[in-house]
């Protein structure tokens, strides 16, 4: 146990600062929340500016274009971005950081040729087409149904929750593709080019009042069998892949970022209560951060402990009580959201309890994987 | 950077639960603190941790274990002021009265008043034994008024930062050890036909509780690793951290094990008080979580 980064790690930090220091000197003005083709570039310029210094696909190995950083490696990316206030990872979320590396793991060769460099060059945007209106935290019931029909599945029936789905190029798509077998083993895990016909796409529109994600309906789409990943009707252990680092990597820029606003909240605090409510929250963002420093060092040995699946839980909830600190603390001047960023965040992180996982799943698994408890109806 | 045990400290957690567990069992522990259990803690180098070179990252293991196994005594003052003899520590209220634990036993006792540590003998103080204690295992003693006593030249606030780690330390030990009584009880135990473990609302309670245990204890690690490196920045934020979110993971679990272990957790036969009131105790040691709060949020506002 030490705190000391090896000489190695302080040196991609500095290399790494100095970049972002450059590039950040000559990035555009973020554009409106809803401008989704303006968003769309600028997240995908950005990404390009990643590949070009050599910081695309960091944790993907070097095989696919990536960089193979180590765990600390992509800890101290995470942490530098973060307080350079660099661009988040945006529109490139989904290829990025969990379609990109379930294609490293189940992709055939020629899958991973015609996707992974794409992905790392902001020339391909991928979106999530896993939730269903009636397929929610009961993933495995999802119904959209996929029908063999010569070298095609024919694909009918509706998606939701589709982040950047109007903008997507690609989507990593889950379908029934044996409406017979028990729901676990009739899944089947598919590449979704968007512009197919029979694709129909509308943008949702969360509390924010803006459109992140989207509800995406299917009428006799052709989609190549070609294009499934891993066998037909084995997608749900795919599928437990692309959780795996949906669920894993997501938080670490948020809780740099969360440390940073219990900062930018303290001036704004008078009242000795909310203070010292103040420094719970800062205290267990504190602690969060110990946890995932924790977790890299034992992803470093190769040892998988609980922290992953600890950290979603306690970050979103965490992150939940700071935000309705917020409100507290702004008291009338909450009322007004534009340009108010605290006030933003707290209506965004109302999704951190429910996406990815609830809170109350989060804890059915922590019970059953980590404690060994009695297993739930599936 | 590394927030996981080394191999030497895996086997430092090790060789003393596996010494505790023979020697500091749950009778055992139910007999309360002497200077019989001192000497055994002694001898196995507890005390002497700092002295025969271990590190504080090393003093957090051997304190996690030992609030574990809920062993009583002023322990941590013992380490840290005792040179080989029984120590405790107070600090006064505004009255210049305190509730001194342990008081038959020390050896020294230490007072800090602002950001000086003086010496009493214990054995001259007027003091009025509490007959209802609420740690039944930590006898206290209320002393009117605490003398002088005389200068000994130790660095108050440093015993303070270094007081609070071992505590939270030994209370990530009773978080831990609540979440591990608190699931085995709800396998075990049947209720409508089957294994309450298997109902969400008490597999959730146990899930929280885990969550607890591993926040609290990477909070722990890195106070320890900044002891172990005061050059770094954040050395008392990260002190205040860890006693702010251990102390109460240690409460919210104690209060979480005697709910899922229903009417026996009520019960004086079974342990779980004795952590919950444990955890009640250690809160009151080297700053309240709410101190700690307070010190983490002026650390927060002036941006260290």
């Amino acid at each position: 146990v030490q705190l000391a980064y090896t000489e190695q790690d302080e040196e991609f930090r500095t290399t790494l600062r100095a970049w972002l220091e450059r590039e950040l000197t000559s990035i555009p003005p973020q554009p409106a929340r809803d401008a989704w083709t303006e968003r769309r570039k600028w997240d995908t310029d950005w990404q390009r500016r990643l590949f070009d210094a050599g910081y695309a696909g960091l944790h993907w190995p070097a095989e696919f274009g990536g960089r193979g950083a180590s765990p600390t490696e992509q800890l101290i990316f995470y942490e530098e971005t973060a307080r350079a206030r660099a661009p988040y990872v945006g529109v490139n979320f989904v290829g990025t950081l969990h379609a990109g590396p379930t294609l490293i793991e189940e992709g055939t060769d020629e899958q991973k040729a015609a996707h992974l460099p794409k992905i790392l060059r902001g020339e391909e945007v991928w979106c999530q087409g896993f939730s269903e209106p009636g397929a929610g935290s009961d993933l495995a019931s999802l119904r959209t149904r996929a029908e063999r029909d010569g070298d095609d599945y024919v694909l009918n029936g509706q998606k939701i929750w589709c982040s950047f789905g109007q903008i997507a190029d690609v989507g990593e798509c889950l379908v029934r593709t044996d409406p017979d077998a028990p729901k676990h083993r009739g899944i089947s895990w598919l590449i979704l080019p968007m512009d197919l016909p029979g694709i129909e796409i509308r943008p949702l529109k969360t509390v924010l009042g803006s459109s992140e994600f989207s509800e995406v309906f299917f009428t006799d789409v052709r989609v190549p069998v070609a294009n499934r990943v891993g066998a037909e009707n084995d997608g749900w252990r795919v599928t437990n892949v692309t959780l795996k680092y949906e669920r894993g990597t997501a938080f670490v820029s948020e809780l740099v970022d969360a440390i940073r606003l219990c900062a930018d909240l303290a001036p704004l605090v008078h009242d000795a209560a909310q203070r010292r409510e103040l420094g719970r929250c800062a205290a267990e963002f504190d602690a969060l951060w110990a946890l995932t420093k924790r977790n890299v060092s034992q992803s470093a040995r190769g040892a998988v402990g609980p922290g992953a699946m600890v950290m979603k839980l306690a970050y979103s909830e965490a992150r939940q009580r700071f935000g309705e600190l917020c409100i507290r603390v702004l008291d009338r001047d909450a009322l007004h959201v534009e340009d108010n960023e605290l006030i933003e965040e707290r209506l965004r992180v109302l999704a951190l309890t429910i996406a990815a996982g609830a809170s109350q799943i989060q804890r059915n698994i922590i019970g059953e994987r980590v404690l060994g408890l009695p297993k739930e109806a599936r | 950077m590394d927030l996981d045990l080394s191999a030497d400290q895996v086997s430092l957690r090790d060789g003393i639960a596996a010494l505790l567990e023979g020697r500091f069992g749950p009778d055992r522990i139910r007999g309360g603190f002497d200077r019989v259990a001192f000497d055994e803690l002694a001898e196995a180098g507890v005390f002497s941790l700092r002295a025969d070179g271990f590190s504080w990252a090393d003093c957090t293991v051997v304190f996690e274990q030992l609030g574990r196994f809920c062993v009583p005594g002023p322990l941590a003052a013992s380490l840290l002021l005792g040179e080989g003899r029984v120590a405790g520590v107070v600090e006064p209220d505004r009255d210049g009265r305190a509730w001194v634990e342990h008081l038959d036993v020390l050896e020294s006792l230490y007072v800090r008043r602002g950001d000086e540590i003086r010496r009493v003998d214990p054995a001259s103080l007027d003091a009025d034994p509490s007959t209802w204690p609420l740690d039944p295992l930590t006898p206290i003693a209320r002393v009117p008024a605490l003398p002088e006593g005389e200068a000994v030249g130790v660095d108050a606030v440093a015993v303070w930062r270094s007081g609070a780690m071992l505590t939270a330390a030994m209370q990530v030990g009773l978080t831990d050890r609540c979440t591990e009584l608190a699931v085995a009880y709800a396998k075990e135990r049947e209720q409508f036909d089957r294994p309450i473990a298997g109902f969400q609302a008490i597999k959730h309670i146990l899930a929280d509780m885990l969550v607890r245990t591993e926040v609290a204890r990477a909070a722990v690690y890195a106070a320890g690793a900044h002891l172990d490196a005061p050059a770094l920045a954040g050395i008392d934020r990260a002190v205040s951290v860890a006693k702010a979110v251990a102390g109460e993971a240690a409460v919210a679990n104690g209060k979480a094990a005697t709910q899922v272990f229903g009417g026996m957790g009520y019960t004086w036969e079974v342990d779980v008080h004795l952590y919950l009131k444990r955890a009640w105790l250690l809160e009151t040691h080297f700053g309240t979580g709410d101190e700690h709060c307070d010190a983490v949020a002026d650390a927060v506002a002036a941006g260290t």
